[in-house]
């Protein structure tokens, strides 16, 4: 059943208060990845706003969409989207990383509500999606699996082989989306682990590709609509990005990886990030 | 504090300097570029995590980044060897321990190549990164491993030490250090011969067989439990394999019960394999104190060293316990 996309004004509104929020759980965790996750809040948001069918008051509803983030450690941004969707109360989001909390570090399906997987170690999530998509297909069931990725993930031999499982035995009702912000840990991809041309690459794996603005929610809208028009192949949405988007001292700086703010700079970025 | 006068250990071991072990690694590393050519340095997109980056800076002909695919790295390194390298190769313990078990295995121990392994964040002291970055398993998913060796140093020291170790010796070594800052019991007198058990302190009561940071509690505890009139001897088991079975025995012999103390699951680490040699030389009560069969979690360092159960009150709690089969 599709949904009615919100109009772009509103829905990058959302994601402005998504990313105070993603900021506000890093300041109060004290730790976090903070580039990745600004980065990629678009990306989910658009998929849960204007795309993925779901309940939040019955996480495990059997008509949902899945969502799986393969690249675990951002899991803020979803944290962020599932808190403010009412998967569970909002004020949980400032337990982030603390003892005891639902939100752990890196996403743990079993104690967080509307998690579909434990990830955290990269690469392992597109397989999830398969199988998932597999299990679908053979109920002859419509739901669809979303699965996000980085791009240094790609370099994990997992994914290939998840893409080719995908490719071969038609999966059309997986959705892949690569974070491409041009930046691992240990600085820009190309120079880490060179991944370009990275579409060509998916394209050989025979999968259908589209190259978006990640940062563009109607063009991610067109895309996953696109991805969901798609029969007989699984789709690749190659996101352009800009890691720590929407935070200028953050934007594209290697070292906010996996960095909290301090107090200052967590004002600092508030005052940018303000309606 | 009463110890060996001759294991040369800081003065004040209530209030030691800390560092984090990988420290050390790094330091070690940084040296081996200097005095042996054939040292290489493999990272898989953790350099800053496990101080390879100091390589990179300082030496970066000698530094190969493999990018997130750890079995790819362990395969090339297994290449290097074979090409007359020395690679150092370095993770998380869990990605390389883990994610490349068979790699490791197969074309690593079984061809018997000459990789070195640097395991980082090992321990639940990891912290807020959670349970998949928390490493409480490489020790039994090495030491099964023929021809590997595994070594849990205690300090930043220790670390740099064994880490210049493993380039003289031929073979596949392990060494697994943490991420936190800890306690800096050792100096650069203190003896270190990887295979040999180190007593630290005397004491015929019982004995704790400690590695990583769990040597420190295990001395603090001993320290109280002396006001008590309980005489702990306190071993530092760095080695894991190949295990010091001499003086193992002989302290189950000399002391009549033991405890075990590591920052690693209960099942098969340090503990698994004290009790492997003292039910076969020497059976004696033994209490294993490590993670209990759970995961970990997201926390503090050492809100969950305390939580679960890496602190020196669990170590008297157990020294006790044991104490009372002993006298059974
Ligand atoms: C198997 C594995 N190896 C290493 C890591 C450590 N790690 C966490 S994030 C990261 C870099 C990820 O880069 P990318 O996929 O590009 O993510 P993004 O830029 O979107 O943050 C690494 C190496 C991990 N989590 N899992
Ligand atoms: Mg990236």
């Amino acid at each position: 059943m599709a949904k009615k996309p919100l109009p772009k004004a509103e829905l990058d509104k959302i994601c402005k208060q998504l990313r105070r929020d993603i900021m506000t759980m890093l300041v109060k965790a004290g730790s976090g990845h903070a580039g990745g996750s600004l980065g990629s809040v678009e990306i989910i948001a658009t998929l849960y706003w204007n795309i993925m069918n779901f309940d939040p008051a019955n996480p495990r509803w059997d008509e949902r969409d899945y969502f799986i983030l393969s690249k675990g450690h951002v899991c803020p941004a979803q944290y962020a989207v599932l808190g403010n969707l009412g998967f569970f109360p909002k004020d949980e989001l400032w337990t982030l990383r603390k003892l005891g909390s639902i939100l752990q570090g890196h996403p743990h399906w079993l104690k967080t509500p509307g998690l579909e997987a434990s990830t955290g170690s990269l690469g392992q999530g597109l397989s999830i999606a398969n199988g998932i998509a597999m299990a679908l297909k053979r109920d002859g069931k419509p739901n669809r699996v979303f699965c996000l990725m980085g791009d240094g993930e790609q370099d994990e031999g997992q994914i290939w082989e998840a893409g080719m499982t995908a490719a071969h035995y038609k999966l059309d009702n997986v959705c892949g989306i690569v974070d491409r912000n041009y930046l691992q840990i240990d600085g820009n991809t190309e120079d880490v682990m060179g991944l370009d041309t990275l579409s060509d690459k998916w394209r050989a794996f025979n999968w259908n590709v589209i190259e978006c603005d990640g940062h563009d929610v109607d063009a991610l809208t067109d895309a996953y609509n696109q991805a969901i028009a798609t029969k007989g192949k699984p789709t690749i949405i190659i996101a352009r990005t800009t890691k720590g988007k929407g935070v200028s001292f953050i934007e594209n700086q290697v070292d906010w990886h996996g960095k909290a703010p301090n107090q200052e700079q967590y004002e600092k970025a508030m005052a940018e990030l303000a309606d | 504090m009463k110890v060996e006068k001759e294991m040369h250990l800081v003065e004040d071991l209530h209030q030691p300097q800390e560092k984090p072990t990988r420290d050390g690694y790094g330091d070690g590393l940084l040296f081996l570029c200097e005095t042996n050519p054939n040292v290489v340095v493999l990272d898989a997109d953790l350099a800053k995590s496990t101080r390879t980056v100091w390589v990179r800076d300082k030496y970066p002909e000698r530094f190969i980044d493999m990018g997130i695919s750890e079995q790819d790295m362990l395969g090339t390194a297994g290449g290097l060897s074979l090409g007359g390298k020395i690679p150092f190769v370095s993770t998380y313990g869990v990605f390389v321990a883990g994610r490349a078990w068979d790699q490791i295995r197969t074309t690593v121990c079984y061809g018997g190549l000459n990789v070195k392994i640097g395991g980082a964040h090992g321990g639940i002291s990891v912290g807020p990164d959670g349970a998949t970055h928390q490493s409480l398993e490489e020790i039994p998913l090495m030491r099964v491993l023929p021809g590997m060796t595994v070594i849990a140093p205690t300090d930043c020291h220790e670390t740099k030490k064994a880490t210049l170790w493993a380039a003289e010796y031929t073979g596949p070594v392990y060494l697994r250090f943490g991420r936190e800052a800890v306690p800096i019991i050792t100096t650069e007198k203190t003896p270190f011969t990887v295979g040999k058990a180190e007593t630290y302190r005397q004491g015929d009561d019982c004995a704790i067989v400690a590695c990583g940071t769990l040597v420190w509690l295990a001395l603090l505890a001993s320290d109280e439990l002396e006001k008590e009139g309980i005489q702990c001897r306190v071993i530092n088991n760095h080695t894991i394999k190949p295990i010091d079975k001499k003086t193992l025995a002989k302290a189950a012999r000399e002391c009549g019960c033991m405890v075990t103390a590591e920052e690693h699951s209960i099942f098969g680490g340090l503990g698994g394999a004290v009790a492997e040699v003292i039910c076969q030389e020497h059976p004696v009560p033994l209490r294993i104190i490590g993670i209990e069969d759970r995961f970990g979690e997201s926390g503090e360092p050492w809100e969950l060293m305390e939580e679960f159960g890496m602190s020196k009150d669990n170590i008297k709690k157990k020294v006790k316990e044991v104490l009372k089969m002993k006298k059974k």
